[in-house]
């Protein structure tokens, strides 16, 4: 039941860019379509995983001192696996990425997740959050994605999804629409978040009245 | 060297592809640090000077250790270690010579190792002027000036959205919307305007 937690947590309570604003650039830049958002969700799922296995392996050897710098070694290293083995055998993908492949090295959230989880967990609980933050990251990802692709190309994993007739809108699939969609989308969980307490709290005060 | 051309890069970092709302670069402290124009502006001034450093240094560090040993491949560690390094020293140095200095730009520091701006010229640098057949003193020259304007550009966003937010904090904003949300709308807005850059051809 506890695994499951650790794997869930990521997707809705403890989503890394919805909940706690991390790994925004990514979030924003390669959201453009569906397939990108998955090339990337998948890439910095990869790099999750394998550095919180690496981290909570090393966890009792690694001096507290110097930490950060080994943690981004790790990190860095999972990077350039990625990076070569998608310009080998994704290279579309790799080139609508570009330099944001590269860029997961920074990602707060794979560091974020290094320093609060993984140095301080087993390498079972690590793994488990590592995929489940992923997943949670890929989500986001595909959600505006998917957005920003039916919006300004009219089109969902390159298929028409509307008429001839559909003018799409173009300024979705520019830099500006990425913003835009990412403020709603915070501002929309925001609401739901309040209503679910709000839910809570009500049904609390209904049992302890009886 | 061409000026000309020099022009158009320090235009086009500044304004055509801003760091950050055109590229998505650095948002993390775009988001963090634009509350108040005192600190968006001690941010903004610790990025311009580590981008600019950093370009001048991952140009060496590219030139004279990766393109020899033949390990370019690797230059997304090489990069990130430096990084750190330089931001690390640039600590020290600026804490031993100047305390007033520091204490404003002190805590932003730490900050910028993470921030993907930094990381992002390196690689930009790279793909946009080592890798092509620019001679070597031009593309060291494009490299550092490229950092420099990339830095600019990035603190030119940060003070404007600063100074935005600032007057939003007296304007009703619904509820749910409070804080990141309402920047990410604001931040949609200034990429409009700065879309109209896009049609400038310079050089």
């Amino acid at each position: 039941m506890k695994a499951m937690g650790e794997l869930v947590k990521g997707i809705y309570k403890e989503n890394p860019v919805f909940r706690l604003a991390l790994g925004l650039c990514p979030a924003l830049a390669v959201s453009t379509s569906v397939e990108n958002g998955l090339g990337m969700g998948a890439a910095a799922t990869f790099v999750l995983l394998g550095s919180n296995i690496v981290v909570s392996l090393l966890r009792k050897v690694i001096p507290s001192k110097v930490r950060i710098p080994c943690f981004i070694v790790v990190i860095a290293s999972f990077v350039t696996i990625v990076e070569l083995v998608m310009a080998a055998y994704l290279p579309e993908l790799a080139k609508s990425l570009g330099i944001f492949i590269p860029l997961i090295v920074v990602n707060c959230i794979i560091l974020g997740r290094a320093e609060a989880f993984a140095s301080k967990h087993g390498m079972g609980r690590a793994m488990l959050d590592g995929i489940g933050m992923g997943i949670g990251f890929t989500f986001a990802l595909v959600l505006i994605g998917g957005i920003r692709e039916v919006m300004g190309d009219g089109k969902l994993f390159g298929f028409m999804v509307f008429g001839p007739r559909f003018q799409p809108v173009l300024l979705m699939i520019l830099a500006p629409g990425a913003f835009i969609t990412m403020g709603l989308l915070m501002g929309y969980f925001n609401l739901l978040d309040e209503k679910l307490r709000k839910r809570a709290e009500a049904r609390k005060a209904g049992e302890g009245g009886r | 060297m061409d000026y000309g051309q020099l022009f158009a890069v320090v235009i086009g970092a500044i304004f055509i592809s801003n760091f950050v709302l055109m590229r998505f670069l650095g948002l993390c402290p775009f988001v963090g640090v634009s509350k108040d124009s005192d600190s968006a502006l001690g941010m903004g001034m610790a990025v311009i000077f580590v981008m600019t450093m950093a370009s001048l240094v991952t140009w060496f560090v590219y030139n004279y250790v990766l393109v020899p040993l033949e390990i370019t491949y690797l230059r997304t560690i090489a990069f990130i270690l430096v990084i750190a390094t330089l931001v690390q020293f640039v600590e020290m140095v600026i804490e031993k010579t100047s305390p007033a200095l520091h204490k404003s730009l002190g805590i932003y520091l730490p900050l910028i190792t993470t921030n993907c701006a930094v990381l992002g010229v390196a690689v930009v640098n790279v793909n946009e002027f080592m890798v092509t057949e620019l001679p070597r003193n031009a593309s060291f020259i494009f490299t550092v000036v490229h950092g420099l304007a990339a830095g600019i550009g990035f603190t030119l966003a940060l003070i404007l959205m600063a100074a935005i937010r600032e007057r939003l904090d007296l304007g009703e904003v619904p509820e749910s919307m409070r804080g990141i949300p309402i920047t990410f709308i604001v931040a949609g807005l200034m990429a409009i305007a700065f879309m109209g850059f896009a049609g400038l051809k310079v050089g």
